[in-house]
């Protein structure tokens, strides 16, 4: 047990679960400010009296990069937020925006003990705290690298992915340098998750961050068009690749009327304003229209990110248009709930069928019908089937598409020997390894669409599998000589 | 930051740059293009490479300024920079040796024309090329279609040089009278573009365009790009862009190219005050 919390197991659990400070529904519907303040000083210490200490923390089983929560816990409650910190960086290079991003309802804290009885202890929360604490006190100190490794290491794509990848490697006392396709770093942290879940100027510190251990980060370089994989081994005297470029080609339902203005998919609404600052036209060339009513189609983080992102550029009606039922929305609970303090009206229940023009091509409405639940599906799911005479339209001046992504196919189709799977994900086993020796690959690319920590853990177990092989191979090679 | 190695002007609104872009250089092939983006603010764009020289490392951009990047990217002079270049994007164009082949470049379009012409010509094609613009002062690159062209015909709308009338005019004599035109490639204005490929449909010649949809990325992750083509969506930058004009749907892109029309008028204007050293604030 536990030396350092004064209290007792009781009195423990006697605590109430801190709830976050939030910036009210109403100011922030019409703003891009962060939604979430986290929590302050006094709610971490207190959620950290919390934590139970277990001897086996489920916890820790829970969080896919297995940072050791209870010994965080601990240093909180001792205020030593900055030694708390560096205590999940050992596992997590990106705690301040996993404690952020993570859903941790279903990860970390679904497993937490307390949750069985009571309400599980707010890991995530705590996390950023701790994050940001050091960002803003300017506490952090890089670490001391060690070794230095003659070989050199490309990092295709700057998400979650490749970028835990490239900070695990360099400390490994690799050369790293990461490829980006856009102008800028970050993947899906910067072009789709909106400034008010994840400021921008968090991730931009963590880019510093990594640069700052020696990585090169070369942007505007499209991987299969700029350079090929096989130019890379063969001119560039690349020793190791790690293919991090998430998925992100966007798929369409194929109903009628979707080349119609206004017709938009998730990811060139979102791409539009936040990479491209759309949401702050004309100080910003991008433009982005938007109707008086606008319909966001699609249950995951993605359709929440445009619905919520419709309304703070103005829209009077924000739908969001989902097939199944609430239950089995992929998105995030605490999203969902974000979304309805923020006045988006859930259609659920409901499936397009059909994009109306009006006499200039532009959309006019959207033709829904309503849907019941039957048998369960491949996925478990209840599969919705369509009431029929249900239809109605629904007037709406724009459509945003969010039923989900794919992974680019120029890498793919640009490197001869590369398997890829049906879905377009290039095939993996649990080591990151591909089928090509010296590339391994992880992150959304391999999995389809995952999420943040997913890809940070593919990103750290693809850093080991590069360190075995280069290491395998050097002592082969001096073994020959 | 990609610096201009030089900026000249062709015609009163048409700029030719020579651009740093080792790695770009180095790979282009006819019919790829680059993303540019001028600065913190800006858009992205797409323009073709007219050119690359690998040894110097530097691309050849030619544009028209006709809207708020391409009139602010038109006033750089040598020496300055880009902020953002990216590429080389697109498909590259099959260049095969169709024995006779027809070159009809419209306006600006030219530009994106000169390396497929070129290409076209070493692949040992007997090439006509049909240069078309509204008027004299805005035929660009003559010289250049000239020396790789064993037939090189210029239209003008106001007949102010070369023949008056359309492209089409001359692309139809010479499809009535040269016999074994195997294909055609054209690039400029999507309605002249659709007139070519409507004009030569009933010849069963193939007939190439180069579809400049509206672009955000260029690297296939929007979808803002796409088009219909023989009936299934396709996306410009990756899958194109060039098509078969026989089968793309040019009234949907027609209509779609119009979504930012307005947004594009409040951008422009903002930039023209811009130029008088008011802020953009200022006008809102
Ligand atoms: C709108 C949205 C909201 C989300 N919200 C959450 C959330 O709240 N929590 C959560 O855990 N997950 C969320 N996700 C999922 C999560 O963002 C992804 O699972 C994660 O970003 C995947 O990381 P990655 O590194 O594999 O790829 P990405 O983040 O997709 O990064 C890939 C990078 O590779 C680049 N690239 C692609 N091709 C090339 C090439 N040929 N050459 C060079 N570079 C290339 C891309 O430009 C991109 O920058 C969300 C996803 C979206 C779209
Ligand atoms: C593959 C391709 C190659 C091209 N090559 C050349 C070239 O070599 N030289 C040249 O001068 N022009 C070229 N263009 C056209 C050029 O991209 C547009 O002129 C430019 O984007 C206009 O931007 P603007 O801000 O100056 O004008 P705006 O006032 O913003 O737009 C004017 C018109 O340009 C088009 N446009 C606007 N924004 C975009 C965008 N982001 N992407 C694509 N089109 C847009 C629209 O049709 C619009 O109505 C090409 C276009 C494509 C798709
Ligand atoms: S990284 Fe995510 S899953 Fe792991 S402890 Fe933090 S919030 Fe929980
Ligand atoms: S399971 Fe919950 S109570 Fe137990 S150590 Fe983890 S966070 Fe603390
Ligand atoms: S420009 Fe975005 S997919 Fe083509």
């Amino acid at each position: 047990m536990s030396t350092i919390n004064p209290l007792k197991p009781s009195e423990r659990m006697k605590i109430p679960r801190q709830e976050p400070l939030e910036q009210d529904a109403a100011a922030r519907s019409v703003n891009f400010l962060e939604v979430s303040f986290g929590f302050d000083m006094d709610r971490t210490v207190t959620e950290a009296q919390r934590c139970l200490d277990c001897k086996t923390p489920y916890c820790v089983d829970g969080c896919p990069v297995g940072i050791d929560i209870p010994g965080f816990i601990k240093l909180v409650i001792d205020k030593d937020y900055v030694g708390a910190v560096r205590k999940i960086r050992e596992a997590n290079y990106l705690p301040a925006i996993c404690g952020r991003v993570c859903p941790q309802e279903t990860q970390c804290e679904e497993l937490c003990v307390m949750g069985k009885k009571l309400t599980p202890v707010a890991i995530g929360k705590m996390e950023r705290f701790v994050a940001d604490y050091e960002m803003r006190e300017k506490l952090f100190t890089p670490p001391v690298i060690r070794d230095h490794r003659e070989e050199k290491v490309a990092v295709v794509g700057s998400g979650p992915a490749g970028l835990t990848c490239a900070a695990e490697l360099a400390q490994k006392g690799y050369k790293v340098t990461v490829f980006e396709a856009l102008h800028a770093v970050g993947g899906v942290l910067r072009y789709g998750i909106p400034e008010f879940r994840l400021p921008k100027e968090i991730l931009d510190i963590e880019t510093e961050r990594i640069k700052a251990l020696g990585v090169e980060i070369l942007t505007n370089f499209v991987v299969g068009r700029t350079a090929t994989i096989d130019e890379f081994f063969d001119e560039w005297g690349f020793s190791a690749i790690f293919l991090a470029t998430g998925a992100g080609t966007p798929t369409f339902m194929g109903i009628p009327g979707e080349s119609l203005s206004g017709v938009y998919s998730a990811n060139e609404f979102l791409t539009r304003v936040n990479l491209m600052g759309a949401y702050r036209f004309p100080d910003y060339d991008t433009p982005i229209r938007i109707g008086r009513q606008v319909a966001v189609i699609g249950g995951g983080n993605t359709a929440m990110d445009a619905v919520r992102t419709a309304k703070r550029l103005g829209a009077e009606e924000a739908y969001l248009i989902y097939r199944r039922s609430r239950a089995e929305m992929p998105a995030r609970q605490e999203e969902i709930h974000h979304a309805e303090q923020e006045g988006i009206k859930l259609l659920l229940l409901t499936n397009p069928t059909r994009i109306i023009a009006d006499d200039q091509n532009w959309v006019a409405g959207i033709e829904c019908q309503k849907m019941e639940l039957g048998e369960p599906d491949e996925s478990g799911r209840r599969r919705p089937v369509a009431v029929k005479g249900s239809e109605f339209v629904l007037p709406v001046q724009t459509i945003v598409e969010a039923i989900g992504q794919k992974p680019n196919p120029i890498i793919q189709s640009t490197t001869p020997g590369l398997s890829t799977s049906k879905r377009g994900t290039v095939v993996t086993d649990d080591g990151q390894k591909t089928s090509r020796p010296g590339i391994f690959a992880g992150g959304d690319l391999a999995r389809g669409g995952a999420t943040v920590i997913l890809a940070m853990r593919d990103g750290k177990n693809a850093a080991a599998a590069i360190h075995t092989y280069l290491t395998d191979r050097r002592s082969s090679t001096t073994d020959h000589a | 930051m990609y610096r201009i190695i030089r900026a000249q002007a062709l015609a009163p609104t048409v700029t030719r740059f020579e651009i740093e872009a080792p790695f770009i250089a180095r790979k282009r092939k006819p019919g790829n293009f680059v993303m540019i983006r001028i600065d913190d603010h800006g858009e992205r764009i797409p323009l073709t490479l007219a050119d690359s020289d690998p040894a110097a490392g530097t691309i050849t951009i030619i544009v028209q300024a006709i809207g708020k990047t391409t009139k602010q990217l038109c006033a750089k002079k040598s020496g300055e920079s880009i902020l953002d270049v990216v590429g080389p994007l697109g498909t590259p164009t099959p260049i095969e040796d169709h024995g006779k082949v027809v070159c009809v470049g419209g306006g600006v379009g030219t530009a994106e024309l000169y390396p497929i012409t070129r290409a076209l010509k070493e692949a040992g094609n007997t090439v006509y090329s049909i240069v078309g613009a509204r008027s004299r002062e805005l035929v660009i690159l003559e010289h250049e279609m000239q020396a790789i062209s064993d037939t090189l015909f210029i239209t003008t709308d106001d007949g102010s040089y070369g023949r008056k009338g359309f492209v089409t005019d001359q692309l139809k004599e010479l499809l009535d009278t040269v016999p074994g035109i195997g294909a055609v490639f054209a690039i400029g204005p999507l309605p002249m573009m659709r007139a070519v490929a409507n004009l030569t449909r009933p010849y069963a010649v193939h007939t190439l365009v180069s579809l400049n949809t509206v672009m955000v990325d260029g690297t296939g992750m929007c979808g803002g790009c796409r088009v219909t083509v023989n009936g299934t969506m396709k996306f410009a930058c990756v899958d194109g862009p060039e098509f078969d004009g026989h089968t793309v749907d040019f009234d949907e892109l027609m209509m779609r190219n119009r979504t930012y029309v307005a947004q594009e008028r409040i951008s422009e204007e903002l930039h023209v005050c811009r130029l008088t050293g008011e802020t953009r604030e200022a006008h809102r």
